[in-house]
């Protein structure tokens, strides 16, 4: 057994896990955080990202041993409680999602592209999400999601940023992990 | 409410609710569901496609620290489970047995023969490792067209391994109709192997109570009742009121999702025997391993034509590749959801087709996602495409001389249907204007004339969804009520529940029922909820297939909602003191006629039921209403898709440059969410002409099992789509809507595999099977005669 500290969503854990548990498998059956799901064993499909020291990991290619000290940010805490973030709004207006499943892993791996890039063009959406499959929308309205949420994510920066404006956050942080992007 | 059409909520795009969960990880799908004492299944599958099990050790692992139990096929029989049961029986049709745990042979790898149930799921998966099952391997046969009549059997019931074979259409007619033809064309078509490949893979978490004698099974289903049904009355032996069956969030399931599996009967019968609820999801190789298959025809297929390109008859003959037992719907699928397809948009003569059913050692193949209807438009169109060819016509102009027209419906074909309504000129005009049709044949000619090669390919298909009516389907051998039931309880508050007997996994019901029960009551749709996916909540259903939710689902709604409205206006009238003949029903208010000062509310009435204090004479008190709809036919929905491929000319790599449909699925409820299911349904059909296709080698073993070797489309090697719609209203149902799940997916393979095929009509190619990867096509752009 291995003794882990880790940070997810804002809050502190410490657990004994064995080796072998993957990080997915700690998130979803020690925490009880079951927004990340596990769709293939292989890393393919994506559906298992999060965040890990702000970066988008499959969290099955990893153990959660080697999350020892990290800063996790999962489904769950891109927004507060009863709260969507401007991402997750663009994918329901967008009807970026239909049965949901691949849509925790998709949400965060655009979010890691919106961290890099504030504008990405359709191809450039297409390449940054080729590892998180989707079998029900064609990502057709995947694209769409993201490029609204580009839009609106930069639109609340430049409220947050404009003179006069006040201090409040634009929406677009998560409770987590700064918004590099900014 | 409003009575102005434009707002109302059918046909209005509101956004879904049932996103705000998905969109922040509270779904509830079954692999979450966990309760105290929850013990983890791993099942022993066997590595070869075809043996006998002579022996099964298992006693290492029931040594292993935390096992419960280990069963084998043997406990179960012992424990009196049945064999997985058919439920759709053609003349005769040979069934071999088929048992959740194998008793004796194996007759495809990935079939299970024993189950380890551990505590933790590390130590159930440690200790499936120790079972050592003795094999005896036997030679097995893959390909279907040499498994007819062949050396090896799989089942002892069907030496030939022949499990049925079946006709439709006119013999006679069809040879008189190739008679007189001045031309016919001949081609072998493949439609081969697919796997569904829903994200979330099968999962099931099953528990047994002996306070109440009930079991509690979650399962990844569609259709919830149907499940409860065949697992207790079938195959379990337990009476059906005591088994609840709940299919939660569902993460996609394409029809794959229908079936009873072994896995979930096997979770009941040993969440009993162990007495600690039993959980099992499949890793994504047993998805591919043992989900059932899709598609996998193998077809000779003969136009007949006279000099202007009008169709005159049409022959085919299909062999379709069962896999290594007839699954749950599996004989439908090839005969009465494919062969009665074959008239396509089109007026032909007289139509034949022989259809075979063959048995091998491969995964059983069902319904996917389409079920025999991708498969017919694919003949179709292929076939349609070759004889303009042949004719020297352009695709879109012998589509047009061959559409049935307008004034022609409802139509009878040659093939046992009778359309509802249609216009398929008016689609196909609206996909060329939207293509530049004209233009891109101008492009092409000049794209020739530099040595690149783009292709345009057609395809107009037909549909038929919600399968009906039950009395007609019962007499072609199905074994299930083709119905769908909707209890409409209104609350003495005036809020509204509605319990459906369809599922959603991925449909987004919960908000396409709310708009159409809102919308015919005249209240918000936040006054209604809508349950779906439990028979311990919902009292009867027959779930979601064959894009049949709204067709069927939504009418079975509207019919509650019109019995309320009855009730109401009685009700209305007494308190009234009016006619019950002359009360209105419109915008959430009771009045009378020509007195619109008389109203009673929505919510007034309801309260005014459930008090019951003064109620006209006879009438029971509370307001719900409870409805069973059967059909009186499909609906038919249609349309045009056109693709614009390039194909790189050093490579063979095709790129889809554009995917243009019109569609036409009645009228629609939520234009965002029909959008949507067409979107998913075109990926699934690009997908199957370029990419997927299951593949195994000569001993059974699949060689495409996983995400690495089998291809699932990725964002970035699609396009976005150019999409339209036309609107012509099913008379069939009350709602006028006809389904759009899997329009897409029946469409697009043969608007792509034409497209490619065009593009490479420069190198002399005629024809070539899906999946048309580069290494295909490059390989025939080698073969072309002068390169």
């Amino acid at each position: 057994m291995t003794n882990i500290n880790v940070t997810v969503n804002g809050s502190q854990y410490q657990h004994e896990v064995e080796p072998r548990v993957l990080l997915v498998q700690y998130l979803r059956e020690v925490l009880e955080l079951t927004g990340t799901h596990v769709g293939c064993d292989t890393s393919q499909c994506g559906a298992c990202t999060v965040l890990v020291d702000g970066v988008a990991v499959k969290s099955c290619t990893m153990f959660a041993a080697q999350a020892d000290g990290a800063e996790i940010l999962t489904i769950e805490g891109l927004a507060p409680a009863g709260e969507l973030h401007p991402l997750q709004e663009a994918f329901r207006d967008a009807h970026g999602l239909q049965c949901g499943f691949c849509t925790p892993g998709m949400v965060m791996a655009a979010y890691d592209l919106l961290q890099h890039n504030e504008a990405p063009a359709p191809h450039e959406i297409r390449e940054a999400l080729e590892g998180n499959l989707c079998r029900c929308t064609g990502y057709h309205n995947i694209v769409r999601a993201v490029s609204d949420a580009a839009r609106r994510m930069t639109d609340a920066r430049s409220a947050v940023n404009a003179p006069g404006a006040p201090s409040a956050s634009g929406g677009a942080a998560p409770r987590a992990v700064a918004n590099r992007g900014g | 409410m409003s009575t102005d059409t434009s707002e109302r909520l059918f046909g209005a795009s509101v956004n879904r609710r049932e996103d705000a969960r998905f969109l922040t990880g509270r779904g509830l799908y079954t692999d979450d569901v966990k309760m105290h004492g929850t013990t983890h299944a791993v099942f022993v599958r066997s590595p070869h496609a075809h043996a006998r099990v002579r022996s099964i050790d298992a006693a290492a692992a029931r040594a292993h620290a935390g096992v419960r139990a280990v069963f084998t096929g043997q406990d179960l029989a012992t424990g009196g489970v049945q064999p997985l049961p058919v439920a759709w029986l053609l003349p005769n049709l040979k069934i071999g047995e088929r048992r959740a745990l194998v008793t004796d042979v194996v007759r495809y790898a990935g079939e299970a023969v024993a189950v380890v149930i551990a505590d933790t799921l590390q130590a159930a998966d440690d200790a499936a490792e120790l079972v050592n099952v003795d094999y005896e391997v036997l030679p097995a046969v893959v390909d279907a067209e040499r498994a007819i009549g062949g050396a090896v059997a799989v089942h002892p019931g069907a030496p030939d391994n022949v499990a049925f074979e079946w006709t439709i259409g006119d013999a006679e007619a069809t040879n008189a109709a190739f008679a007189k033809a001045d031309r016919v064309v001949k081609q072998r078509l493949l439609n081969r192997r697919l796997i569904a490949n829903a994200i979330e893979p099968r999962a099931t978490h099953a528990s047994y109570s002996p306070a109440s004698d009930e079991y509690t099974v979650y399962v990844t289903s569609q259709n919830p009742h149907v499940h409860r049904l065949l697992m207790a009355a079938f195959v379990l032996g337990i009476p059906e009121h005591k088994l609840r069956v709940i299919a939660p969030d569902v993460g996609g399931a394409f029809g794959s999702k229908i079936f009873v599996y072994p896995e979930e009967v096997v979770a009941a019968w040993a969440s009993k025997a162990i007495g600690r609820p039993v959980k099992w999801t499949a890793e994504r190789r047993e998805s591919f391993l043992t989900d059932m298959h899709g598609r996998d025809h193998v077809t000779d297929a003969e136009i007949a034509l006279d000099a202007d390109g009008r169709i005159l008859g049409l022959r085919v003959d299909t062999i379709a590749n069962l896999g290594a037992h007839v699954s749950l719907f599996g004989p439908s699928v090839p005969t009465y959801l494919y062969a009665t397809l074959l008239s396509g948009q089109y007026t032909i003569g007289a139509i034949h087709c022989r259809v075979r059913g063959v048995h091998t050692h491969t995964t059983p193949v069902d319904a996917y996602r389409g079920a025999g209807r991708p498969e017919a438009c694919f003949v179709v169109e292929r076939m349609v495409d070759l004889a303009a060819k042949e004719l020297g016509i352009d695709p879109v102009e012998i589509r047009r001389r061959n559409f049935i027209a307008p004034d022609q419906f409802p139509y009878q074909t040659p093939v046992a249907l009778t359309y509802d309504s249609g216009n398929y000129p008016v689609a196909m005009q609206r996909a060329l204007e939207m293509a530049g049709y004209d233009a891109l044949r101008t492009e092409q000619a000049e794209a020739r004339r530099q040595g690149r090669y783009m292709g345009i390919g057609i395809s107009s298909y037909i549909e038929a969804c919600g399968l009906a009516p039950s009395q007609v389907a019962g007499a072609l051998g199905a074994q299930a009520g083709l119905w769908e039931s909707a209890t409409v309880r209104v609350h003495p508050t005036g809020k509204v529940t509605v319990f459906t007997g369809s599922h959603s996994h991925g449909q987004g019901h919960e908000t396409t029922f709310a708009q159409v029960a809102a919308d015919a009551l005249g209240i918000a749709m936040d006054d209604v909820e809508v349950v779906h996916g439990d028979t311990g909540r919902v009292p009867f259903g027959m779930g979601s297939y064959g894009s049949r939710s709204g067709a069927v689902g939504g009418s079975a709604i509207h019919m509650s909602i019109e019995k309320l409205k009855e009730k109401g206006k009685r009700l209305a009238a007494h308190l009234l003191e009016a006619a019950p003949e002359d009360m209105e029903f419109e915008g959430g208010k009771f009045f009378v006629r020509g007195s619109p000062d008389r109203t009673k509310g929505f919510a007034e009435i309801a309260l005014a039921a459930y008090l019951a204090h003064s109620m006209p004479a006879g009438m029971e008190p509370g307001l719900d209403a409870t409805s069973f709809y059967d059909p009186s036919n499909f609906t038919y929905p249609f349309g045009t898709h056109i693709a614009v491929v390039d194909i790189d000319g050093d490579t063979g790599k095709p790129t889809l440059r554009r995917y243009i449909a019109v569609d036409d699925v009645g009228n629609v409820i939520n234009p965002k969410i029909v959008d949507g299911q067409l979107h998913g349904g075109i990926v699934q059909g690009i997908a199957q002409a370029l990419w997927e296709c299951a593949i195994y080698d000569d001993q059974g073993q699949l060689l495409t099992g996983s995400l690495m070797e089998y291809g699932v489309p990725k964002a970035d090697q699609l396009p976005s789509f150019e999409t339209d719609r036309t609107v012509t209203p099913s008379p069939v149902n009350p709602l006028g809507v006809k389904g759009a799940g899997e329009a897409g997916s029946i469409a697009a393979p043969a608007a792509v595999a034409n497209a490619v095929i065009d593009a490479l009509a420069p190198f002399g190619v005629r024809h070539l099977d899906m999946p048309l990867t580069p290494a295909t096509i490059w390989q025939a752009m080698q073969g072309a005669p002068g390169r």
